[in-house]
């Protein structure tokens, strides 16, 4: 068998069919679009029946906790009157440590159902880990492929961790240098071993987080006597916010969904010399960005990741804030927790500042901590790469360059991306040489894609 | 030296440089994709030999010996003062001077 990149790579939709059990042209249309509802229910599984099967993991109905002490600081930033109460949904306390085991639910369940005997990969983040502990407990074999070392075999400590917490729970980890083309090594391994692809982006995975939207749906009115006014989801990938705004919505939720990410603009996600420069390896613009215009750059040929569809806005936080806000969580309410999962806090912070008090703001995960993984061991890890550590101004860091802790919690703020331009840039994406074939389907398609109207699609259509 | 059935780290090059995607930055595309692995050596190597080993999950995968008993080194980092001045600063505008 020719194993050369190039080869690999030309039969990557017959591997992907064979590895994940589902042949995704049959939900493709003529012209531009697919059926992604009907992608979807191809899954098989209601959300009642996704609760029991996470349930048969000790999956979910994690504790959902007031953050009394932190909302009491961002009132002392607000103007009178402002700060609504916070609330964080302790995912941490999933088995494997993060919401992502809702999302390796599925997957892994799926894979044992149809009668594969393990589950490959592609993650450098907390599913790895989820992936591992449900294969575990699923008595199948798992392998876990990271991008986690420069060309001079420097590892970024939180990746490290991760691997550490893999091997722990029983899967080979298959660790390689910076480069997109890891995926063509996941598809080595998919074909070598005939394992099913536990991918971020399969239906599977995020019909397995919608049950976390409901949850928080069903969790706040039980607790607070009626919805929360917001959910703020950390956004990479697009499979978390995608997941929780599904969930929410099937319990008939009115809260507004705000994504949110880590600047890290500025910064190339493929460049060896930059990898080691980032405090984050996830939860940043790096991915939220392209994922959310282009989330069929993924390892299934139709993501069910589509962030677009659910973001009522899109904002973003510095390193700095984020570090600043897990060391206020472990500080003033108690919660040690790992720093990417807090991306959407730190926001959650300011977004509360403009609410009245007696609104309610969700943040919707947080994730374990360890060595590697943690403020003290990655703020360390920059110092030594030479990242100018300081107190200061957010506003003024630079991705790569520094790191500035607010010299007071008022300075912690949120930029707000511009979602018209990022929808105008999916419509493009979705588009590509088609502009004068478009049919009514098509211009359908896009609206979904957007979240938006008619109206806006032909105006960012003409514009093209 | 390593023995048959010793635990060890293997790496290997996945793609040299000049088989690297195209759609690369330079300063990536100047180094090989290279890949490490663990699994249980399957015949006596030294440090640098090509030797093939069993990994967890059963796989035979070939590479240069690079680590017997590989382990995890990475810790919670140096001591970094401004992480204890966050947590001061936070309390006392929370809970007041007297804190």
């Amino acid at each position: 068998m020719d194993n050369s990149y190039d080869a690999i790579m030309a039969r990557k939709n017959e591997i992907i069919k064979n590895a994940v059990g589902m042949d995704f042209d049959k939900f493709e249309k003529p012209g531009i679009g697919f059926d992604y509802e009907a992608m979807m229910e191809a899954t098989g599984y209601t959300i009642d029946e996704i609760r029991r099967v996470q349930s048969l993991f000790s999956i979910g109905n994690t504790p959902l906790i007031e953050l009394k002490n932190l909302t009491e600081l961002a009132r002392k930033c607000a103007p009178e009157g402002k700060g609504a109460r916070i609330f964080i949904k302790d995912e941490a306390s999933n088995p494997s440590g993060s919401f992502k085991a809702r999302r390796a639910c599925t997957s892994v369940y799926q894979a044992k159902k149809l009668g594969y005997k393990g589950v490959v990969t592609a993650t450098s983040g907390n599913y790895g880990a989820a992936v591992a502990c449900c294969a575990a407990m699923a008595g199948l074999k798992c392998i876990v492929v990271q991008e986690c070392y420069d060309s001079k075999g420097v590892g970024q400590p939180e990746i490290i961790e991760k691997a550490r917490k893999c091997e722990a729970l029983g899967a080979e980890v298959v660790q390689l240098t910076v480069g997109p083309e890891l995926f063509s090594t996941v598809l080595q391994l998919l074909e070598e071993t005939g394992y099913f692809n536990a991918s971020l982006y399969t239906p599977f995975g995020i019909a397995g987080v919608e049950t976390l939207g409901y949850e928080i749906a069903e969790q706040f009115r039980a607790k607070v006597g009626k919805d929360p006014d917001v959910v703020v989801c950390t956004n990479a990938g697009g499979g978390n916010l995608t997941g929780t705004a599904r969930g929410l919505r099937k319990a008939g939720c009115s809260a507004k969904v705000i994504a949110a990410s880590v600047n890290l603009s500025g910064l190339h996600m493929a460049s060896d010399a930059q990898f080691n420069k980032k405090s984050f390896t996830t939860g940043h613009t790096g991915f939220g960005v392209p994922y959310a215009v282009n989330p069929d750059h993924s390892d299934v040929p139709r993501s069910a990741a589509r962030p677009l569809r659910y973001m009522d806005r899109y904002v973003t936080v510095t390193q700095g804030s984020v570090f600043y806000i897990t060391e206020c969580l472990a500080s003033l309410e108690g919660l040690e927790k790992g720093p990417a999962g807090n991306t959407s806090l730190a926001a959650a912070f300011r977004l509360a500042q403009d609410l009245d008090r007696d609104q309610c703001i969700v943040v919707q995960e947080t994730e374990y901590t360890g060595a590697g993984k943690h403020i003290n061991p990655q703020l360390s890890f920059a110092r030594q790469n030479g990242i100018d550590i300081h107190f200061g101004d957010p506003k003024d860091e630079i991705p790569g360059k520094s790191i500035i802790l607010p010299a007071h919690p008022s300075l912690i703020q949120v930029t707000d991306l511009d979602l018209d331009h990022m929808r105008r840039s999916r419509i493009k994406r979705a588009v590509g040489s088609h502009k004068d074939e478009l049919t009514d389907e098509d211009i359908r398609f896009l609206m979904e894609e957007t979240n938006s109207d008619e109206a806006f699609v032909r105006s960012a259509i003409a514009a093209l | 030296m390593a023995k048959k059935g010793d635990w060890v780290q293997i790496h290997t090059v996945v793609l040299p440089p000049e088989e690297r995607s195209s759609a690369l930055p330079e300063d990536t595309k100047a180094n090989p994709l290279e890949m490490w692995v663990k699994g249980y050596l399957q015949q006596d190597a030294e440090i640098g030999d090509e030797a093939e080993v069993i990994t967890r999950t059963g796989r035979r995968a070939r590479g240069e010996v690079v680590k017997v008993n590989p382990y995890f080194e990475h810790n919670f980092g140096f001591f970094i003062p401004e992480v204890l001045e966050i947590g001061n600063t936070v309390r006392k505008i929370t809970f007041g001077g007297e804190y």
